[in-house]
């Protein structure tokens, strides 16, 4: 394999695997500002208890996704080389606006929230908690604005690169770059507002099913009862609420994506052929035919979805060059699992908010052994989420604009009926990598980050089964339990139940 | 502000964060270091581990920061030495990854072998860095072979010279320093009596390691010096960072171990502060030939992109300054284990 493919690859792992932990660290981020809410409002225990358990498996997440997320800050540069030298100028402020804005916030105030339960009031570490929150949030909105401006680029201008004055040329072609002329616009490009309600949302599930899957296995127990229904109520209220508005948010989303990357939306629709187009529900996109092999559809559908009219024509692949089309049976299939798994998500927690309500739910067992291993769905629906963004968005690593007829019905289109894209206003992925990197030294990190993110699964899973199994402190830590000197705390603690002595775990 | 002064002052923030860098985890990848040799109990490896808990997570934002300002002001520079020094900074990834996960998996599990394998992997992680950290400014003094394209050219291998290990082997003896002076004020008893024999073994390598480089840099790299026929004022650097050396054993000799930290910080602000005076204009210093050398001037943003950034900086930094300051007077004093610890 060549070094782009590799490198797409390796991007591919190094995200896929660091985007679990940014989607717990948001989701549960929420769960922890409401427990503490709550203990400070009503002083019960039991919030208390909550919020300390699941800070213990905050910090767990957290720390692998800041691990992780270094190599994500580092590879625009190490692979792809050239895309930083056309991106640099717009998409490198929003990276260090997310350094100075939200890591800062976030590592420091998560100091506090882990190791500060002892050291500051219940007032500060609200604070405190509500900070790392709000930090993990502050950074998914940079993040978001960077990937949004690739797909929909604004308030910039390209222009060729001077050196000492005089255009910089590379092979006889002018070497060009994107520079901002309006950061507002660049920040609220046409694609930034629905695409981070949409982060948000299914990080917010990600979250709930995460906190409803612990406790239901706690309920199935018989443990820690009292605890594990309240944090089932409390994720059931936030999954709940979040399915439904996935369903707004994605709507809304569709038709964004139709406006301004018709190609993409096309390739998750499977809508080859311009005019008017069907809901397709299941089927195999069949490129040779061009058209899409045992579907199940919902004829019009698509029209009425974007047009709210089933006979107005949707734009197809054919407007396009072939080599500008992305990628077909994956962009289906990544969104059509997608959006299949939104639905089962809406139904699962609806029929589980009714049961609830009737009184029934902690007895309906079925139901709760479904919610058990039911949190890997959610993560899976965001990962494909972003297969679905990203491979729509090729062969483009930044997305040149397309262009609409005066009445909005048809892409402005060259000779033969295909859309001519201004190929100085975006950017290829292809011709995006590094040219001095090799594909072997790419298989060489690919294979290393692979085995690495392998075994730190592995930890991960293993370790955070251990805390499952250990489950909450029921009893409230003794009072001022951090302020003696090291060796008194671990000769109390050992009398206290054998904990913190050599080579003993800890909970 | 016109390019030149918006360009400057870029260079020179991207000092202050890689300052703050160095000082801050400086100390977080001493301790590691150290991490083998001088604590002997399970009990003291986690209070050498939980002296940095707190800290070291936004320790490491400064080079997150760093890293994307370089992106922001000066992308080309950016690109270069990231796909130019591509192998090194995939171990270096590894390293910090290493670091990070070992301190929030080792305690954990109770079992010997499975606290002995993280701490190796803690050990290793902060050495690895660190070593790499002295090699790549080894590398930025000496500079690389660019091709006509503006790439980098040679492997991993060629980037492994002597002068880039001589470095690194004095930034290792550097950080062990001062990650032995920070344990130092975070540790009582038996434990805090054996760093001190440590600290003085990594002050003399240090020193001699220190003394070692500069004959070389002097000898060997003479475009490293020139900019003190330009900027005399920068002597007073020199002097400073040399009273700063001499201070470390004064001040641990009086038993001020909170001034001997002070004074190591202080060597490591005056290095930075050389190695950004050998370096301007240049980013990358082009081996050979000047003209392909990547500066300031041809690596920068637009000016108004580096107004932009400079606005979200002065924005930013005064509350980056406030809440560190209120996290380390949050964790002031002695080591405290607790429930929430690693």
């Amino acid at each position: 394999m060549d070094a782009v493919t590799l490198s797409r690859i390796q991007f591919a792992v190094s995200v896929g695997f660091h985007y679990v932990f940014p989607l717990l660290t948001i989701g549960l981020g929420v769960v922890l500002v409401w427990l503490e809410a709550w203990f400070l409002k009503t002083r019960d225990p039991i919030y208390e208890t909550a919020a300390r358990f699941w800070t213990k498996v905050f910090a767990l997440n957290f720390a692998i996704g800041v691990a992780t997320g270094i190599v994500m800050e580092f590879q625009f540069g190490t692979n792809w080389a050239t895309y930083s030298r056309f991106v640099g100028d717009v998409f490198g402020s929003a990276l260090a606006a997310e350094g100075i804005f939200a890591f800062f916030l976030e590592s420091g105030f998560l100091a506090v929230l882990v190791f500060g339960w002892d050291r500051v009031g219940p007032k500060m570490h609200f604070f405190s908690t509500l900070m790392v929150s709000l930090g993990s949030i502050f950074s998914s909105v940079w993040i978001v604005v960077a990937n949004s401006w690739q797909q929909t680029p604004a308030g910039h201008h390209v222009v060729g690169v001077l050196r000492d004055g005089a255009p910089l040329l590379r092979d006889g072609q002018p070497v060009l770059r994107a520079e901002i002329t309006d950061f507002w616009a660049m920040v609220f490009n046409p694609s930034t507002v629905h695409r981070l309600v949409h982060v948000w949302i299914g990080a917010f599930l990600v979250g709930a099913f995460f906190v409803m899957s612990i406790a239901a296995w706690y309920l199935l127990k018989g443990r820690h009862g009292e605890f594990a229904r309240r944090s089932f109520d409390g994720g059931l209220v936030l999954a709940t609420v979040s399915a439904l508005a996935m369903l707004v948010s994605g709507h809304g989303q569709a038709g964004s994506v139709y406006r301004h990357q018709p190609a993409k939306l096309a390739a998750f629709e499977g809508h080859y052929v311009t005019g008017p187009a069907d809901l397709n529900l299941f089927g195999i996109p069949d490129e040779a035919t061009q058209s899409v092999k045992l579907r199940v559809a919902v004829p019009g559908g698509l029209g009425l979805l974007l047009h709210g009219d089933a006979a107005k024509p949707v734009v197809g692949l054919d407007r396009f060059r072939p080599e500008d089309r992305p990628p077909v049976a994956l962009s289906f299939q990544s969104y059509h699992v997608m959006v299949a798994l939104g639905m089962a998500f809406i139904g699962l927690t609806l029929l589980a908010s009714f049961l609830r309500w009737r009184g029934t739910l902690y007895e309906t067992r079925w139901l709760l052994w479904l919610f058990v291993p039911a949190v890997v769905l959610p993560i899976v629906a965001n990962e494909l989420g972003w297969v679905a963004a990203e491979v729509g968005r090729q062969p483009w690593v930044v997305h040149p604009p397309v262009t609409w007829t005066a009445d909005g019905t048809d892409v402005v289109a060259g000779p033969e009926g295909r859309v001519v894209y201004d190929e100085r206003l975006g950017l290829r992925t292809l011709e995006a990598a590094s040219p001095n990197v090799s594909a072997r030294q790419v298989l060489g990190s690919l294979l290393g980050f692979g085995f690495l993110y392998l075994a730190l699964g592995a930890v991960w899973v293993l370790v955070l089964h251990r805390k499952i199994q250990h489950g909450p402190d029921e009893a409230s830590p003794p009072p001022g339990g951090g302020r003696e000197g090291a060796l008194e705390a671990a000769a109390l603690r050992a009398v206290h139940g054998g904990r913190m002595t050599d080579g003993e775990a800890r909970g | 502000m016109s390019f030149e002064s918006l360009a400057i002052t870029w260079f020179v923030l991207e000092g202050v964060l890689l300052t703050g860098y160095a000082i801050l985890d400086g100390f977080d990848l001493g301790v590691g270091i150290l991490h083998p040799f001088v604590p002997r109990t399970d009990l003291e490896r986690r209070i050498s581990m939980n002296s940095i808990g707190p800290l070291w997570d936004g320790n490491e934002v400064w080079l997150v920061t760093f890293g994307g300002a370089l992106f922001a002001a000066f992308p080309e520079a950016y690109a270069t030495v990231f796909s130019g020094f591509y192998t090194a900074f995939m171990l270096l990834l590894v390293a910090l990854i290493s670091r990070a996960v070992s301190m929030e998996f080792r305690s954990k599990m109770a079992s010997p072998s499975w606290r002995r394998f993280w701490d190796r992997a803690f050990f290793g992680g902060s050495f690895t860095a660190t070593l790499l950290f002295g090699v790549a400014v080894g590398n930025a003094m000496i500079g690389v072979p660019i091709d006509a394209q503006g790439n980098v050219t040679g492997s991993v291998v060629d980037q492994l010279g002597p002068y880039p290990l001589l470095v690194g082997a004095m930034t290792v003896a550097l950080f062990a320093m001062h990650g032995g002076l920070f344990l130092y004020l975070k540790t009582e008893g038996d434990f805090q009596q054996r760093l001190r024999e440590w600290m003085w073994r990594s002050w003399g390598l240090f020193m001699v390691l220190f003394m070692l480089t500069t004959v070389a840099t002097v000898a060997f790299i003479p475009r490293a010096t020139e900019n003190f026929r330009s900027f005399p004022w920068a002597l007073v650097v020199v002097v400073g960072t040399i009273l700063a050396v001499a201070n470390v054993p004064r001040c641990l000799y009086r038993d001020r171990p909170g001034l001997a930290f002070l004074s190591s910080a202080g060597i490591i602000a005056g290095l930075v502060a050389l190695f950004g005076l050998a370096l301007y204009p240049n980013l990358v210093t082009a081996a050979g030939d000047p003209s392909r050398s990547v500066t300031i001037w041809n690596a920068a943003s637009s000016p108004k992109t580096l107004g932009i950034m400079l606005v979200i900086a002065v924005v930013g930094m005064p509350f980056v300054l406030t809440y560190s300051g209120v996290i380390y007077w949050t964790f002031r004093g002695k080591v405290k284990l607790g429930e929430h610890s690693y």
